[in-house]
């Protein structure tokens, strides 16, 4: 993929996020939201790497997956705003939607809690036949979990064909990782499970690509699981309330200089004006592509109150 | 394969209708640990592996990856079967129980199915220490999106756990260490019931005992204690406890005015609270006497058998509490 598709595809990501934040402000989408600001490159480089038969497993942070698996805009910002969205109707929220015509297993707003069920979905695969892979994505902090080290182990001990993405953003929530582990990288983890483990620039959608390529294909082939720690840094707090105040000064504006779409619009500098126009054109094509979703998702009605307690059991 | 009628022990029963999921759902997989070349930690699995190879097979001891991954593996088109080894180990595996399997076809309006079943046995049984002891089942029926049952008999063993098996819904089956050795002959050909439904297992006019698990076999005791007094007793067997299948409990306390509630798991937030509740809130006028509760004092469960005597329920609890309510003058 070229340098203007994956502008493309992390512009759509990156407006959609901040149009969230400017719903929310604005009362249209209640409660709080996780955005993805700066990482992503991950799920488009990676959801590059799977075919529609793979399963994907996110985190609450998981927008940016979502749109780079293909869910329908508008479905995404109507679920967000608490209506009768066709992905769950407005059961699930920012922070745990799902829809099986994509694979997607759904975010999870328990960390790490995606995990075992990603296991399970690899398990289906080795049993069914299919040759799908099963893809998770889960921040730093997951890997402290419980439910991580057992799914890990689990995934391992069958080959099972899993790819585990960990989105290095150096924050667990609101606490340095570099203060809860005392490993130089997650990756090394890898080894203690007897799988392949990586550590990658997560900001440049090309490299995710081929890491999860090769992992996938490892997978396919029944070589097992594979740990992928992508390098990156959240742009932004880790909900949409949060102030920061933990960060240093400074670690913001240096990450800017390093965030996806700014290393492609200095590469496009560097070749010419024509360039830096195109990227421009794609900014106008993406703004109005994100507002007609969101007119589309105001459109969609309130789910009705009386269907409430429909789809609980079977 | 067994005959269509058998006689056969609580945990053949369990065995059995293992072997009937795998040879009836090719999707089928049974996994949990020691399931499979140690043939079960109970025999509820023996011979399976043998039988139906990968599709049975052993797992790390990790309750929470055995529950995630039998969703996961739901989410996509399997049909898994797990156990859990002691009732007391799910607590490791609640976020999976509870987060995760029990919002899966809710939240998803249906667009995720998770047709799984968890099986576990729980209770006490003399010699077990505080870990492998608990009665269980309130936290689970307290939880919507799961389904809950506990058989109190072989045929019901066999029954109760292939209408988990073919239910799209997350079951939860939770069996009782000591009714394994317990024996019945009964039908293994038969229709495969929908999940739900109690049974009235004895007649009776003048109090209802409602019970479940081992306290089953024990209000049946003490019905014919009462009996021999003249005291006309009708137990109910409440089977699953999600869905609750509560009129014919309110039917019987409509003819008897009189009830008990009997389980082994301790008193305080027990499901008989909600039993009583019930009763409550629908039976108010057919009462002639406050609703009786048994259950094990609200303290954990010692190891030394002459402390477990002192705190598990048995028919004489139950004898007594009807006692009680029976002093109660008629209004």
């Amino acid at each position: 993929m070229g340098r203007e598709e994956d502008y493309r595809a992390i512009a759509t990501i990156r407006a959609f996020e901040e149009r969230c934040m400017n719903l929310k402000t604005a009362g249209e989408i209640p409660g709080s939201i996780h955005l993805c600001d700066g990482q992503e490159a991950i799920p488009v480089g990676a959801c590059r790497a799977l075919e529609p038969r793979d399963a994907v497993t996110v985190t609450y942070r998981g927008h940016g997956w979502a749109i780079a698996r293909g869910l329908p805009l508008v479905a995404l910002f109507s679920e967000l705003m608490g209506r009768d969205s066709e992905l769950n109707g407005g059961r699930a929220g920012s922070p745990f939607f799902s829809s099986p015509a994509h694979g997607f297993l759904g975010e999870n707003s328990i960390v790490a809690g995606g995990m075992p069920m990603a296991v399970g979905a690899a398990l289906a695969a080795a049993h069914d036949g299919s040759g799908a892979v099963s893809i998770v994505s889960v921040g730093d902090g997951a890997l402290n979990q419980g439910a991580a080290h057992e799914a890990l182990n689990f995934a391992s001990v069958f080959s099972l064909p899993l790819v585990l993405v960990v989105e290095n953003n150096r924050y667990s929530e609101m606490t340095p990782i570099r203060d809860m582990v005392r490993v130089e990288r997650l990756a090394d983890r890898a080894a203690a499970y007897g799988m392949p483990g990586v550590t990658i620039d997560g900001n440049d959608a090309a490299i995710v690509e081929k890491a999860v390529h090769d992992a996938v294909a490892r997978a396919r082939a029944g070589g097992g699981p594979t740990l992928i720690e992508a390098d990156t840094e959240r742009l932004v707090g880790h909900y949409s309330g949060d102030l920061q105040a933990y960060r240093p000064s400074g670690e913001v504006a240096s990450a800017r200089e390093r965030e996806p779409l700014a290393r492609i619009r200095r590469a496009a500098a560097e070749e010419g004006p024509d360039a830096v126009a195109r990227l421009d054109a794609i900014d106008l094509e993406v703004s109005a592509l994100i507002d007609a979703a969101v007119k589309g998702a105001r459109a969609v009605p309130y789910p009705d109150p009386a269907t409430v307690r429909e789809h609980l059991y079977a | 394969m067994l005959e269509p009628v058998a006689t056969l022990r609580y945990i053949q029963a369990v065995n059995a209708a293992h072997f009937w999921a795998l040879a009836t759902y090719p999707e089928a997989l049974v996994f949990g640990e020691d399931v499979a070349l140690p043939n079960g930690p109970f025999g509820a699995t023996k011979g399976l592996h043998d039988a139906f190879g990968t599709r049975v097979f052993d797992t790390p001891i990790s309750e929470s990856a055995i529950v995630g991954a039998a969703l996961g593996a739901a989410m996509r088109g399997r049909r898994p079967i797990i156990e859990i080894m002691y009732g007391d180990f799910i607590a490791v595996a609640m976020d999976q129980i509870i987060n995760q399997v029990a919002n899966t076809r809710y939240v998803s309006r249906g667009g995720w199915r998770a047709p799984l079943t968890i099986r576990t046995q729980q209770g006490n049984s003399p010699g077990a220490c505080a870990q492998h002891s608990q009665s269980l089942e309130a936290w689970f029926a307290h939880t919507p999106g799961l389904r809950v049952g506990l058989p109190s008999n072989p045929r019901d063993a066999y029954e109760m756990l292939r209408s988990a098996i073919a239910s799209d819904d997350p079951t939860l089956i939770m069996e009782h260490r000591l009714l394994y050795p317990d024996s019945a002959q009964f039908a293994l050909d038969g229709p495969v019931e929908p999940i739900g439904g109690s049974r009235v297992i004895r007649d009776g006019r003048d109090v209802t005992i409602v019970a479940w698990s081992r306290m089953v076999g024990e209000s049946l005791k003490a019905a014919q204690t009462l009996a021999e007094r003249g005291v006309s007793a009708e137990v109910i067997d409440l089977r699953w406890l999600s869905p609750l299948d509560f009129a014919p409990v309110a039917a019987s306390v409509h003819r008897t005015g009189r009830i008990v509630v009997a389980h082994e798991a301790n008193v305080t937030g027990g499901f008989g609270a909600e039993i009583a509740a019930r009763v409550a809130d629908e039976c108010f006028w057919d009462l002639d006497a406050p609703v009786g509760r048994v259950g094990a004092p609200d303290v954990r469960i010692p190891a030394a058998p002459v402390l477990q005597a002192v705190v598990v329920p048995a028919a004489g609890a139950v004898v007594a509490a009807v006692d009680r309510i029976l002093a109660e003058p008629k209004r």
